[in-house]
C-alpha cells in the first residue's frame, strides 16, 4: 500500500511539472524565420472567407490565408515562405504558447484577457459579432435572446459577449464552426452566433439564411504573437502598414468580401 | 491547477454528474438490447441469429463518433430533434450495446453444451433451460468482463464533448479556454474521470482473480 | 438523388480517400508500434520485476482508465513543454501508440497468467532460464489464445483514430466533416460514406483475425 501511494505521487509530480513547466522558448522567432525563411501560421480550416480547406486541393484559402502570405512575403522577402497549421479556436493559443505555430492569423479578436497570454499585432480586420438565423426566425437581435438556444465555438469569445448581451440564454459551445452551422440546420439552436464575417460567409453558402440584428460588439482582429517576441510584433505590424499602404489591403477585402451580398465590404476599405 | 478546482468547482461537478448520469443510461439500455441480441444470436432460428449477428457487426465496426454525430446532426435535419446529451447517450448505448452482446454471447455459449442437452432431456423447454440452467452460469462468467464494458463506457462517453453534451470533457474544453491553461485544466479532468474509473478498474481485476 | 450524386463527386472522393489514406497510415503504425510497446509492458507486468513491474503497472492502469480524447489533448498540447513539438499525424501516432499499447498490455499480462503455472515450473525445472521459457514456452501459447482480444482491440484502434478530428489531423473523420461543412446537402451522403468505409476496414481485419484464429486453433 505504501508502495502504491509513493509511485502514485510520483506520477502526479510528474504530471505537474509538466502543467507548470516554462513552454516559452527564449528564442526569437523572427531570427528563427529569416534563418528558415519560412514562417508558420495558425489558420482556420473550417471558415468560409477567411480560411477555409478546399476540397481540391486540401489547401486553406480566405482572407486570413492571403494576409498570411503578405505579411510573409514583406517580412522574408518576395522568396519568403508561409507555411499552414490548421487550428481551431480552442487549439490556437495552446499550439502558439507551444511554439507549434509563429503566428495565430485565425479570425482572432483582440480581447484583454487574451493580451493576458498572448501579444498581438495591430488591428488588420474591423469584424462585429452577429447573429445567424434562419429566414422565417423570431429573433430580432441578440439582446432578446433569454431563453433561446444559442450556438456558438469551444473557445470564442463570441460566447461570454452573448451571455452579457442576454444573461438567461443557453449557450451551446460546439467543436468548430462547421459543426455549429451543421447544428443549426439540425435546429440544435435557434441562432448561432460569432463575429459577421464568418456568418456572411456561412450565409452565402445556405440559402434560407441570414445574418440578422447588426453587430452589437466590436471584434477587431490581430495576428496574435508569443508573449517577449517584441521584435517581431513589429515587423508584423510594419508588414500591415504597407499592406495597407500600397493597396494590397484592399485588393484582398474586394476579392474576398466584394461578392458577398448584403455586406458592404467598401466600409472595411483602409483610408 | 488547485486554482481550476476552486474556481471552476461548479462547473465540474456539472460535468462530472452529466458523464456519470449519461454512463449509467447508456449502461442500462446497452444491457437490454446488448442481451437481447446476444439470446437472438444463440436462438436455434437461422434467422434471428443473422439479424442479430449483423446487429452486432454494424455497431462494433463503425466509430462511436459517427454514430453520435449522426444522431447529432443527420435524424435532426430528417426526423426528429435530438439533443446533444440525448443523442451521446444513443450513441454510447447502440455503440456499447454490441459489445456487450458479444460478450454475453460468448458467456453463454462458454456454458458447456451439454447442460442444455441434459436439461431438455429432463423435459424441460428450451426457455425453462435457459432461464435455470444456463443463463444463471452464463451472468457469472460476463460479469468481469461487462463490468470492463462500463469503464469503457465512462472513458467514451468524452465523445459528448463533440455534441455539446455538458459532461466532463465538455467542461474540460470550455475551461481550458476560458483560463487559457489547458495542461493543467485536462489535467483536473482527468483526475476526475480516474475517481470513477481506476477503483471500479481495481474491483473488476479483483472479481477476475476470484472467479478464476 | 442530385445531392448524392454531387456529393460523391470525383473531387469529394478523392478528398475522402486522401482522408482514409491518413487513417490507415496513422493505424497501421500505431498497431505494429503499439503490438510491440504493449507486449514488451506486459511481459515486464507478468515478469514481477521488483519495482519496475510496479511502475509499468501503475502506469498501464493510470492511461488505460483515462478517455483516449485526453491522451490526444496531452500529446498534442502537453508534449511541447518537453521541447518536442509533433505537428497533428505523429500526435494522432503518439497518442494512439499510448493508450493502446497500455491497453495491449493488459491483454498480454492476463493472456500469459492464462497459461497454466505448472508449464513454467516445467520448463524451469529442465534447466531452461527465465526468458527461455517465456520465449519458448509461454508467449507462443499465451498469444495463440489472445488473436481474438488482440485483433478487437486493433479495430478499436482504427475507430477511434476518428477522435484525432478534434485536432484537426486530416484523417477520414475530418476530411468528411470538411466536405459537409462546405454543403450541408452533402451530410447525409457523408455519413453514409463514413459507415461504409469504416465498416469495410474494420471488418475485414475481424475477418482476418478470425481466420488467423482459425488456422491457428
Amino acid at each position: 500500500m505504501r508502495k502504491k501511494f509513493w509511485l502514485f505521487s510520483l506520477v502526479l509530480w510528474t504530471f505537474l511539472l509538466t502543467g507548470c513547466g516554462q513552454s516559452l522558448s527564449q528564442q526569437s522567432v523572427l531570427e528563427n524565420a529569416k534563418q528558415a525563411n519560412t514562417i508558420t501560421w495558425g489558420v482556420k480550416g473550417d471558415v468560409r472567407l477567411f480560411g477555409l480547406i478546399d476540397v481540391k486541393d486540401g489547401q486553406q484559402k480566405g482572407f486570413d490565408v492571403d494576409m498570411a502570405k503578405l505579411i510573409t512575403k514583406h517580412i522574408l522577402g518576395p522568396k519568403g515562405h508561409a507555411d499552414f497549421v490548421t487550428v481551431t479556436s480552442q487549439s490556437r493559443i495552446p499550439l502558439l504558447k507551444n511554439g507549434n505555430v509563429d503566428a495565430v492569423i485565425a479570425t482572432m479578436t483582440i480581447t484583454p484577457e487574451r493580451q493576458k497570454t498572448v501579444d498581438f499585432s495591430k488591428v488588420y480586420f474591423n469584424a462585429g459579432q452577429s447573429l445567424l438565423v434562419p429566414k422565417n426566425s423570431p429573433i430580432q437581435d441578440a439582446y432578446h435572446l433569454n431563453g433561446h438556444t444559442i450556438l456558438g465555438v469551444v473557445g470564442a469569445n463570441s460566447v461570454d459577449n452573448v451571455k452579457k448581451a442576454s444573461p438567461k440564454a443557453k449557450v451551446l459551445e460546439l467543436q468548430d464552426y462547421a459543426q455549429a452551422m451543421n447544428a443549426l440546420k439540425s435546429k440544435q439552436g435557434e441562432a448561432m452566433t460569432t463575429d459577421n464575417g464568418i456568418l456572411y460567409g456561412l450565409a452565402v453558402q445556405n440559402p434560407g439564411y441570414e445574418v440578422r440584428g447588426g453587430t452589437f460588439t466590436k471584434e477587431p482582429y490581430g495576428v496574435a504573437i508569443n508573449k517577449h517576441q517584441k521584435s517581431f510584433v513589429k515587423a508584423v505590424n510594419q508588414a500591415i502598414d504597407e499592406i495597407k499602404a500600397d493597396g494590397e489591403y484592399n485588393r484582398l477585402i474586394k476579392k474576398w468580401f466584394g461578392q458577398v451580398p448584403g455586406f458592404n465590404y467598401k466600409e472595411l476599405y483602409s483610408k | 491547477m488547485i486554482n481550476i478546482f476552486t474556481h471552476y468547482s461548479h462547473q465540474l461537478l456539472v460535468g462530472f454528474g452529466w458523464t456519470i448520469f449519461s454512463s449509467l443510461l447508456a449502461l442500462l439500455f446497452s444491457l437490454i438490447i446488448g442481451a437481447a441480441f446476444a439470446l437472438m444470436e444463440v436462438l436455434p432460428n437461422k434467422v434471428c441469429r443473422m439479424i442479430g449477428r449483423t446487429y452486432v457487426e454494424i455497431f462494433r465496426n463503425i466509430p462511436l463518433l459517427v454514430i453520435t454525430m449522426f444522431f447529432y446532426l443527420v435524424i435532426p435535419m430528417y426526423l426528429v430533434k435530438i439533443n446533444g446529451f440525448t443523442a451521446g447517450t444513443i450513441g454510447l448505448t447502440l455503440y456499447t450495446s454490441a459489445f456487450i452482446a458479444e460478450t454475453i454471447r460468448a458467456g453463454i455459449q462458454s456454458v458447456d453444451n451439454g447442460q442444455m442437452e441434459g436439461a431438455r432431456s429432463v423435459g424441460m423447454t428450451y426457455w425453462q433451460a435457459m432461464r435455470y440452467i444456463i443463463l444463471p452460469q452464463a451472468v457469472k462468467i460476463v460479469i468481469p468482463p461487462l463490468g470492463n464494458q462500463f469503464i469503457n463506457l465512462v472513458k467514451n462517453s468524452s465523445v459528448l464533448a463533440f455534441v455539446a453534451g455538458f459532461d466532463l470533457m465538455y467542461q474540460a474544453n470550455s475551461i481550458a479556454s476560458a483560463t487559457f491553461d489547458t495542461i493543467n485544466s485536462y489535467f483536473v479532468v482527468g483526475l476526475l474521470y480516474l475517481i470513477i474509473t481506476l477503483p471500479l478498474s481495481y474491483y473488476m481485476r479483483y472479481l477476475e482473480k476470484r472467479t478464476a | 438523388m442530385q445531392n448524392w450524386i454531387n456529393a460523391y463527386s470525383w473531387m469529394n472522393i478523392r478528398f475522402l480517400l486522401m482522408g482514409l489514406e491518413v487513417t490507415v497510415l496513422i493505424s497501421v503504425v500505431s498497431v505494429l508500434l503499439s503490438f510491440i510497446i504493449g507486449s514488451v509492458f506486459g511481459i515486464i507486468r507478468y515478469s514481477r520485476i521488483k519495482y519496475l513491474s510496479a511502475v509499468v503497472g501503475f502506469i498501464i492502469d493510470i492511461i488505460r482508465n483515462l478517455p483516449l480524447l485526453l491522451i490526444i489533448f496531452f500529446t498534442y498540447f502537453g508534449l511541447p513543454n518537453f521541447g518536442f513539438k509533433p505537428e497533428t499525424i505523429p500526435a494522432a501516432i503518439i497518442a494512439m501508440t499510448v493508450f493502446e499499447s497500455m491497453m495491449l498490455a493488459e491483454i498480454v499480462r492476463s493472456g500469459l497468467n492464462a497459461v497454466d503455472v505448472g508449464q513454467m515450473e516445467g520448463a524451469r525445472s529442465v534447466g531452461m532460464s527465465f526468458v527461455q521459457a517465456l520465449w519458448y514456452i509461454i508467449l507462443p501459447q499465451a498469444y495463440k489464445k489472445m488473436i481474438p482480444a488482440i485483433i478487437s482491440q486493433f479495430v478499436s484502434l482504427i475507430k477511434d483514430t476518428s477522435l484525432a478530428t478534434i485536432i484537426v489531423v486530416p484523417e477520414l473523420m475530418q476530411h468528411a466533416q470538411v466536405v459537409y461543412g462546405q454543403n450541408a446537402n452533402y451530410i447525409l451522403p457523408m455519413f453514409a460514406a463514413l459507415a461504409v468505409l469504416y465498416f469495410i476496414i474494420c471488418f475485414s481485419l475481424s475477418l482476418l483475425g478470425n481466420f488467423i484464429d482459425r488456422r491457428l486453433a
